[in-house]
């Protein structure tokens, strides 16, 4: 006869109604059984488990005292021998989405316990504990606590009975990052072309893969007296130094090199090379000049059109660039330029 | 590629001499292709000075 799964409810110094920012700094403690929502997660979780104690700590005191909090609270978990320890909500309440967050990860490394947190997708807690812990979405409306309770309770019982964890959406908690192959029902070709009828029909549909959104940019405002400008070419087509010495990658990039030109009037074939794996180099590699036009703009250098060219040439291979790689690489690059007085740049792409 | 870079936010984009030779045309004779390459970088140029 399989007996009641022991479940402890972590709770802040709100929601344990000892009181408000004032009690913040409140050090960590212990009560049996199920406390304020406590009462609605016993609810949701049925006769098969009990809520055995709730824990409590004040937010400031977790932020401040993290380690001794964990430590003091892994105690009481371990106290009362329990299956299952249940986190928050924390809705929007950043310090208690991060303690929920804190002490969920290490009641799970030191404890070997199954956890469940609950706090909103923009909470600070969510990103920083979400692959190494299941935290349900709970959204800001504490109006919702009774249902992502239910959620949260559900989910526990069965990371407790070791059963299958169902995809993000269907089980309610944040994405962990983590992929897994599944047989679908219809082909991929089918199911492409069922979202294609839904999008022209106007019907809803959801994508299998999340577009990746781009932050609007605010153009760089028109560049005056290009005669004063010193200009900087830029690539993504992967040029380097012959023999490629900083082992610039040929794609998926993590780094970029600054080619130093000073002197430098056009870009001879034996000296440069083109490495990337997304396009035929060879016309490059025959005439870098094809891929960065250095030698046309030493042209307007020295007939005054443009004041300088800046002495480096910032490059990369972006193929199968991640957005986030790609990023951090640009970003590197422009406050380089800017840092030098840059006032334009050439990027070429292949 | 042009559409790609305006989705990601380039905002001043010029259509060039394609993915494997973005400043060459390597059908043309070679001081034809240093023209072609001054008129794409003047324009590149030109760009840089207009509104967007």
């Amino acid at each position: 006869m399989s007996e009641k799964v022991r479940v402890i409810h972590y709770l802040n110094q709100f929601f344990a109604q000892i009181g408000g920012e004032d009690k913040a700094d409140v050090a960590p403690g212990a009560k049996d059984g199920p406390f304020g929502p406590g009462l609605a997660l016993q609810k949701a979780l049925g006769e098969n488990a009990e809520v055995v104690a709730t824990i409590l700590c004040g937010d400031n005191y977790f932020a401040e005292h993290e380690a001794q909090a964990i430590e003091t609270l892994c105690g009481h978990i371990a106290q009362r021998n329990a299956d299952l320890l249940v986190a928050g909500p924390a809705f929007e309440s950043g310090r208690y989405g991060v303690a929920c967050g804190a002490i969920c990860q290490a009641a799970q490394e030191r404890l070997g316990i199954q956890v469940v947190a609950g706090m909103d997708r923009e909470n600070a807690g969510a990103d920083l504990y979400r692959k190494s812990i299941y935290i349900v979405d709970s959204g800001a409306s504490i109006a919702k606590t009774a249902a992502v309770l239910q959620q949260m309770a559900a989910l526990g019982l069965k990371l407790v009975r070791h059963e299958t964890i169902g995809r993000p959406n269907l089980e309610g908690y944040l994405s962990r990052g983590v992929k897994r192959n599944e047989i679908a029902a219809k082909p991929p070709a089918e199911r492409a072309v069922d979202m294609l009828l839904a999008k022209l029909r106007g019907a809803p549909f959801q994508s299998e893969i999340a577009a990746p959104k781009f932050a609007a940019n605010k153009p760089a405002a028109p560049l005056r007296d290009l005669k004063a400008a010193t200009i900087a070419l830029v690539t993504d087509g992967g040029l380097v130094i012959e023999g490629n010495p900083e082992k610039i990658e040929p794609g998926r990039p993590t780094r970029y090199t600054s080619i130093p030109i000073q002197g430098v009037e056009s870009l001879a074939a034996d000296r440069y090379d083109a490495v990337h794996s997304g396009y035929d180099t060879a016309l490059a590699n025959q005439d870098p000049n094809r891929l960065v036009p250095l030698d046309t703009l030493r042209e307007l250098e020295r007939e005054h059109a443009i004041a300088k060219v800046h002495e480096f040439i910032h490059s990369t291979g972006g193929a199968h660039a991640a957005v986030e790689n790609a990023t951090i690489i640009g970003q590197s690059i422009a406050e380089k330029l800017q840092a030098a007085g840059v006032t334009g740049v050439i990027l070429t792409s292949t | 590629m042009i559409p790609v870079a305006k989705e990601v936010g380039s905002l001043r984009a010029i259509a060039a001499g394609g993915i494997v030779s973005p400043t060459g045309n390597a059908d043309l004779a070679p001081e034809k292709e240093k023209e072609y390459r001054r008129e794409l970088v003047m324009r590149a140029l030109k760009t840089l000075q207009e509104e967007v």
